[in-house]
């Protein structure tokens, strides 16, 4: 079946694998990779991206379901190629190892930003809960976005 | 979506039930099978809201719903103890009839509901006149995105009456009902009360050993975690 919704702001249709995932289509059809598969359970959150305004996992929306919705994956979240402040914070920091997760941390992130200016640190991880970063690379994420969170220059 | 993508199953038809508006509505003690652990977590019922907050992590939480929990029917499903403890109600529709079961007679076994092929979970009714003190808890491996070891919620409304349910500790949620009866007629309780208490809920849990536990750590667990939400709410 074919499926129109719009991803980062572009309509765009799609042919769906029924009854495959989002996650499938934005990887396979719409050739946007950064949503990562690893887990297709919820667990690990590399597919995160926000639907309709809610951060969800991917590999968990049934495609089918997103006709007339519209998505933001990680590919979006760069305006005119200038850096989310979450992803610049990251940057700064250095959270990043091997870089798997780090979509979905970005995500997850920008979710949590867009709700509170100021999060505190338990409020960041517990927004990273549904993250795993199989580096253990935890530190360096929680330290940048708590940089974000009191706008300091960590 | 998970059985999808493991390859268990292939359903042929689909229905989307994520922008269903009538699923979502929640009218005072009705809440809509389509109403998300997010929504619960910051206007439902206290032991529910808890119970929301440790259903996995926030992208399952913005996606999960209620209705979705009953639907899967998990023994360790985190917002049945709720239900059982308050003795809530399932209600069910298909294209001719509408039929509203107490949850004991909802969940018939792991993984298995009284909902026949034709039937959508439709909301959840609550009792007009909930508990004023109840209390959620959870034994788990870790904080986050963890399923139940044990799950429970107590509550203790007027003259003392108790109630008490359990999750991950028998095929369906159940209720310690001995423990229940001996609690809410011991008027004030003594430590010696708890301790009965404590040794009543052991005795009815009916857990098994599996991957993720074992009989003897989920009785023993369950008997705490239930004496300790007691003994909040008795503060």
């Amino acid at each position: 079946m074919i499926v129109a919704f719009t991803v980062n702001g572009e309509a765009v249709t799609a042919r769906v694998a029924h009854p495959g995932s989002l996650l499938d289509v934005l990887r396979d059809e719409l050739s946007l990779p950064g949503s990562k598969n690893a887990c297709e359970q919820g667990e690990c959150g590399s597919c995160s991206v926000i639907l309709d305004g809610l951060l969800v996992c991917s590999c968990l929306v049934m495609a089918a379901d997103v006709e007339g919705s519209s998505v933001t994956t990680v590919e979006g979240v760069a305006a005119d190629g200038e850096l989310h402040p979450v992803q610049e914070a990251m940057q700064r920091a250095g959270a990043v190892q091997c870089g798997f997760c780090t979509p979905g941390i970005v995500m997850a992130a920008i979710d949590l930003f867009a709700g509170s200016s100021s999060p505190s640190s338990i409020e960041i991880k517990e927004a990273l809960a549904g993250n795993i970063c199989r580096c253990t690379g935890y530190g360096a994420i929680v330290r940048a976005l708590e940089g974000l969170a009191t706008g300091g220059e960590q | 979506m998970v059985e999808v993508n493991f390859g268990h199953i292939q359903p042929e038809t689909v229905a989307g039930l994520r922008r269903v508006d009538e699923l979502k509505e929640w009218e005072g003690s009705r809440i809509g099978a389509g109403v998300t652990w997010r929504r619960i977590e910051s206007d439902g019922p206290k032991a529910l809201a808890e119970a929301a907050r440790t259903v996995g992590s926030p992208q399952i939480r913005n996606a999960g719903t209620i209705g979705g929990n009953l639907g899967t029917a998990s023994p360790a499903g985190d917002g049945h103890p709720f239900l059982a403890a308050v003795d809530a109600s399932i209600e069910l529709v298909s294209l001719n009839s509408t039929r509203t079961l107490d949850w004991s007679e909802f969940f018939v076994g792991v993984k298995k509901t009284a909902r026949r092929g034709d039937e959508l979970i439709a909301a959840v009714q609550l009792p007009e006149q909930l508990p004023e003190r109840q209390e959620f808890g959870k034994i788990g491996i870790r904080n986050a995105m963890v399923i139940a070891t044990v799950n429970c919620v107590v509550t203790r409304g007027d003259h003392g009456r108790t109630t008490v349910a359990l999750g991950s500790v028998a095929p369906t949620p159940i209720r310690a009902r001995a423990a229940e009866a001996m609690i809410s007629a011991a008027g004030m309780p003594t430590e010696a009360d708890l301790d009965e208490f404590q040794r009543l809920v052991m005795e009815e849990v009916r857990p098994i050993t599996d991957h993720r536990s074992t009989e003897e750590y989920r009785r023993h667990g369950a008997g705490i975690l239930a004496r300790r939400l007691l003994e909040r709410c008795l503060r």
